[in-house]
């Protein structure tokens, strides 16, 4: 009993308030996207909005339970919990049910179930783990390695099931990786290895090669000091020139021809509002349309008219654009920074290494889904299909991001405890 | 010490954060608030204006009979920017048509837009629409409009009634009323008083989802308007004697004009051949227009208005009321006929001589006829014949000839009076009396149309006046009439007094022994007229009658060709005999020359040239 009171004193109330509206709106917003003009019984299991809501009757279950458990039973587990998804993703690749073209359902009676989303959270705790071992040397090629080697496992067997988006969040650990202490050039390198790669796209390839080639040799005459010590930088000109050569013919011959298409449409080489391009026209003109303070609930006529594919799933902004406008994703916007900076604030005053590193993991995964999800409906990011969390349809991505986020809800409240 | 290096790097990592976020906050702002071409996608994406057809204006004959209604087609519609992920072989299957017609049909209705309907399958009928409607929830994009489409309970009167078809580019050019894909008067009376017939189209804002369901009106129906029905139309038309004209005329080129002579309301506008309006109704107006269009008897020429004739003999009343008018001829004049021999006309018709006015008309003498012409323009009261004829030529075209009568006549031509200058152009100024002498006897350069023709039988039953001939009588909830112009007397210069030895030869034609209609008089109704044969050079003689009953009060003036029927005792007499009996009685008594009109084909030597 003691323990209980002392958990519910020290749970962050602040980042429960802040889940409870998300999950509220995102209901809302299913509500709106899905219910006919008659709504006899919200707990209406034949549509999106009744099962979200008993979705989210799980959800509160799941997370009351996680506060319960003892803290040290998920750090314990961590390993077990990681092997245990990575079987899953295994089996799923054998025994799922194929949905929307991606092999990652596990189906059971009417029930479907995505260890994708789950993979996730043990992939973070997988990581707090071995990072936070009293015997890891950050500066060690061995710990990059076996890092990286965490969550590449994960997003490779969540690539053979054909779901892109899921597999790319496994990039979001980056974050984690650079805040304990990952060397900073390794991001640079990855920013300009994806201006790079973005340049070849859109421009051609001996334009851009021309460009490093051109580069290289101002800095030679511009700075002498390259000019005696040039083997680095005509070194990175060389792994340049071989990026742009590998990656363009990775997207040419590699990529599968909706990936490319995407690709093309998001950087505006192509104009395809019959293909790739309809989803995010249509999303865009339901933002658009929303104004500065919406049509109102219930009057989003381009979501509820089902104008915006997938919009009580991936495309669940557009319908709290559309019907609470620019002051409503404003707001929308504003909670999900404060979540995600809250995190971070919360995860730095952990004593425990393994609670921060898992929660800059939680703030990571969530960073990338937001960033994703709302930059690919105003078009700014390539569709790939990931949920908004908390708000998206769905009781995987639902039941996953709760977990995520309650198990280190339950590791602050603990952080006390930890000597 | 080894943690606490890099918890800077939080820092950081929040900037990124907000980065993205306000990134995110200014493109949306982008979005919602500056660019608001976003809204107005919106608003073509669910609402659907849809166009309500007005019902058509009815049309009327003059006792209230109908003889043109509506009847309910459907087209569908195609909007191409909805047509996506569609199932081209259901649509195929249910259109009936194949992939080709349907990829050729889908551009032509992309090229003129992507965002507005256009028609993708035109007047399906009531049986097909169902099973279409069935499937169409599945077919994103194509949507049913339905329309209105024209019928005729009587199969008559097609070339004065004209017929309806879709605006052209040039139609919708000039008139933004139309939209692509309406229909729009195309001839005749549909196209002489469109404006009124049209009505005015409504307009429907109704919600749809992105599967084409009707989700509800917008905003209640607060921005709909509602389509106003066409004005119904009365016509001077008597359908049972256009109906009876026509069968008369069957196998027969020529036509008949009638004309109630109190008010110039034609009552009978007919061109034989003809064709029955219901061909040029619907999805095979096209392909029947081009046949008639190739015919080679020109159905589709209206006779009536376009057909030009030299009047031949019914012009020698003209003449001879010029003469009596200028007073260089009396009711006593008499010339001399040596038939064969005359000079410079000679006379085909074998009578007395010398002869007076009255019986030179009976016996329509040439030779009087010259006589009588060479005093109007050699009248000594003129400087010569050149001014003579000016004179002649102004009193001509008093009576309607030489010009259009410019009413809502369809396709109306002038005819030809030839004036002074067209004569010393020819004749490099040398020409005299002697020279034009074939207009004495209503040949050569003279040109009258039928309705000229009728409209001079309408002068003389009415002394020396008309009211320009005209179709409409009464327009729905107009108490006045609609054109002033229909109602002014025109005045011919001729004095009422000189008509009255005209129409008693007119009643002999009839009525005396050796009168040249002598064979259709009736005891009921005193019938005046004037039979006419016209040189044809191009084949056999045309038969030419004008008529006017009954005498003392007259009711009907009526003009008919028969063309190569020769004399116009033989064709053209009888016909018009037998509309007047039917238009005065209501039916002709006379059945067996009723029969015998009705079966004669005229047309067979036609049929054999043209098989040659």
């Amino acid at each position: 009993m003691r323990n209980r009171e002392k958990i519910s004193g020290n749970v962050d109330w602040v980042t429960v308030m802040i889940y409870s509206i998300l999950v509220f709106v995102g209901w809302l917003s299913i509500y709106t996207a899905s219910a006919g003009e008659d709504v006899s019984t919200l707990l209406d299991l034949n549509t999106r909005y009744g099962k979200q809501l008993l979705w989210i009757g799980f959800a509160i279950l799941l997370a009351g339970l996680i506060l319960i458990i003892d803290a040290e039973f998920f750090s314990t587990f961590s390993y077990v919990f990681y092997l245990g998804l990575l079987l899953l993703l295994i089996g799923v690749l054998i025994f799922g049910s194929t949905v929307a073209g991606s092999k990652s359902w596990f189906k059971i009676g009417g029930f479907a179930i995505q260890p994708a989303e789950f993979a996730k959270f043990a992939t973070a705790l997988a990581m707090a783990k071995y990072l936070s071992a009293l015997n890891v040397n950050m500066r060690a090629l061995k710990t990059k390695v076996i890092s990286i080697g965490i969550l590449i496992l994960p997003a490779l067997l969540i690539l053979l099931q054909n779901d892109t988006g899921s597999a790319l969040v496994y990039f979001s650990f980056g974050i984690v990786l650079f805040r304990e202490g990952f060397s900073g050039l390794l991001f640079i390198a990855a920013l300009m290895m994806t201006t790079l790669f973005i340049a070849t796209i859109v421009f051609s390839e001996t334009l851009v090669i021309s460009a490093v080639a051109g580069i290289v040799f101002i800095i030679m005459i511009l700075f002498k000091k390259y000019r005696k010590n040039w083997k680095p930088i005509f070194g990175i000109m060389i792994l340049a020139i071989a990026f742009v050569f590998s990656s363009n013919y990775a997207f040419e011959n590699v990529l599968p021809a909706h990936q490319k298409n995407r690709i093309n449409v998001l950087l505006g080489i192509e104009q395809d509002l019959r293909g790739a391009g309809y989803n995010v026209n249509q999303s865009k003109i339901a933002i658009g349309s929303g104004g500065l303070t919406g049509k109102g609930f219930r009057n989003g006529v381009l979501t509820r008219y089902n104008f915006v594919p997938e919009q009580s799933t991936d495309f669940i902004f557009c319908t709290v654009g559309e019907e609470w406008g620019f002051i409503g994703v404003s707001v929308l916007l504003i909670l999900f920074m404060t979540l995600l900076i809250r995190i971070i604030l919360l995860a730095e005053r952990q004593r425990s290494k393994f609670s921060r590193i898992y929660g800059y993991g939680v703030a990571s995964i969530l960073f990338f889904h937001f960033t994703i999800n709302i930059g690919m409906t105003i078009g700014l990011a390539p569709v790939v299909g990931i949920p908004l969390p908390f708000l998206s349809y769905g009781g995987s991505s639902l039941w996953a991001f709760t977990l995520l986020l309650f198990i280190f809800l339950k590791q602050d409240a603990n952080r006390l405890n930890v000597l | 010490m080894h943690s606490t290096d890099y918890s800077s790097r939080k820092n950081i990592i929040i900037g990124v954060f907000l980065l993205v976020a306000i990134i995110f906050i200014i493109r949306l702002f982008y979005l919602q608030v500056i660019n608001s071409s976003y809204k107005l996608s919106a608003d073509n994406i669910v609402l659907r204006k849809v166009r309500e057809y007005p019902p058509r204006g009815l049309i009327y004959d003059r006792y209230g009979k109908l003889m043109v209604f509506n009847e309910a087609a459907y087209d569908l519609m195609v909007i191409p920017r909805q047509m996506k992920d569609i199932d081209t072989s259901l649509i195929c299957e249910i259109t009936g048509i194949d992939k080709l017609t349907f990829e050729k049909k889908l551009r032509k209705a992309k090229r003129y837009s992507y965002y507005k309907p256009s028609t993708y399958m035109k007047q399906i009928s009531k049986k097909d629409i169902g099973k279409i409607q069935e499937k169409l929830y599945q077919i994103p994009g194509l949507f049913i409009q339905t329309r209105t489409l024209r019928q005729y309970p009587y199969p008559i009167a097609g070339h004065l009634l004209g017929s309806i078809g879709e605006v052209s580019k040039r139609e919708i050019e000039k008139d933004n009323f139309y939209k692509p894909g309406d229909y729009i008067g195309k001839s005749g009376i549909e196209n002489y008083y469109e404006e009124y017939l049209r009505g005015k189209s409504g307009l429907k804002i109704v919600e749809v989802d992105v599967h084409n369901r009707l989700k509800g009106k917008y905003s209640n129906g607060k921005f709909d308007t509602i389509a106003v029905a066409g004005k119904d139309i009365f016509l001077g038309i008597d359908a049972d004697l256009q109906l009876y004209g026509e069968q008369l005329m069957q196998n027969k080129k020529g036509s008949i004009v009638a004309i109630e002579p109190k008010t110039g309301e034609i009552l009978a506008l007919i061109s034989s051949p003809g064709y029955n309006p219901n061909l040029l109704v619907g999805r095979e107006r096209s392909e029947n227009y081009s046949k008639l269009l190739k015919d080679t008897l020109i159905p589709l020429m209206n006779r009536a208005t376009m057909g030009t004739y030299p009047p031949g003999s019914t012009f020698k009343m003209v003449n001879a009321l010029v003469g009596l008018q200028d007073k260089t001829l009396t009711k006593y004049t008499e010339y001399g006929c040596k038939g064969q021999l005359s000079l410079p006309i000679k006379c085909t018709h074998d009578h007395k001589t010398p002869l007076n006015l009255s019986e030179a008309i009976e016996q329509s003498c040439n030779p009087y006829f010259w006589n009588t012409y060479k005093s109007i323009l050699e009248n000594p009261s003129y400087s010569g014949s050149h001014e003579g004829y000016e004179h002649w030529y102004e009193n001509v075209t008093s009576f309607g000839f030489g010009k259009k009568f410019k009413t809502d006549i369809p396709f109306e031509v002038r005819g030809n009076i030839p004036n002074n200058s067209y004569f010393d152009k020819l004749y490099r100024g040398s020409w005299n009396s002697l020279t034009v002498r074939s207009l004495s006897i209503g040949q050569g350069e003279i040109l009258v149309t039928p309705i000229q023709l009728a409209n001079l039988s309408t002068i003389i039953a009415n002394r020396g006046y008309y009211y320009p001939p005209h179709l409409l009588t009464k327009m729905e909830g107009q108490d006045e009439v609609l054109n002033p112009y229909f109602n002014e007397k025109q005045i011919t210069s001729i004095d009422p007094d000189n008509f009255d030895v005209v129409r008693t030869a007119m009643l002999d034609v009839f009525e005396a022994d050796n009168g040249t209609a002598r064979w259709y008089k009736l005891d009921s109704i005193k019938q005046c007229g004037k039979t006419g044969t016209v040189q044809n050079p191009h084949g056999d003689d045309h038969s030419i009658f004008i008529a006017f009953a009954p005498m003392d009060n007259p009711q009907i003036a009526i003009s008919v060709i028969v063309e190569n029927s020769g004399f116009g005792s033989t064709w053209a007499a009888p016909i018009a005999s037998l509309l007047i009996e039917k238009y005065l009685n209501g039916e002709s008594q006379r059945k067996s020359l009723e029969k015998k009109i009705m079966e004669g084909n005229l047309l067979q030597g036609d049929k054999n040239k043209r098989q040659h």
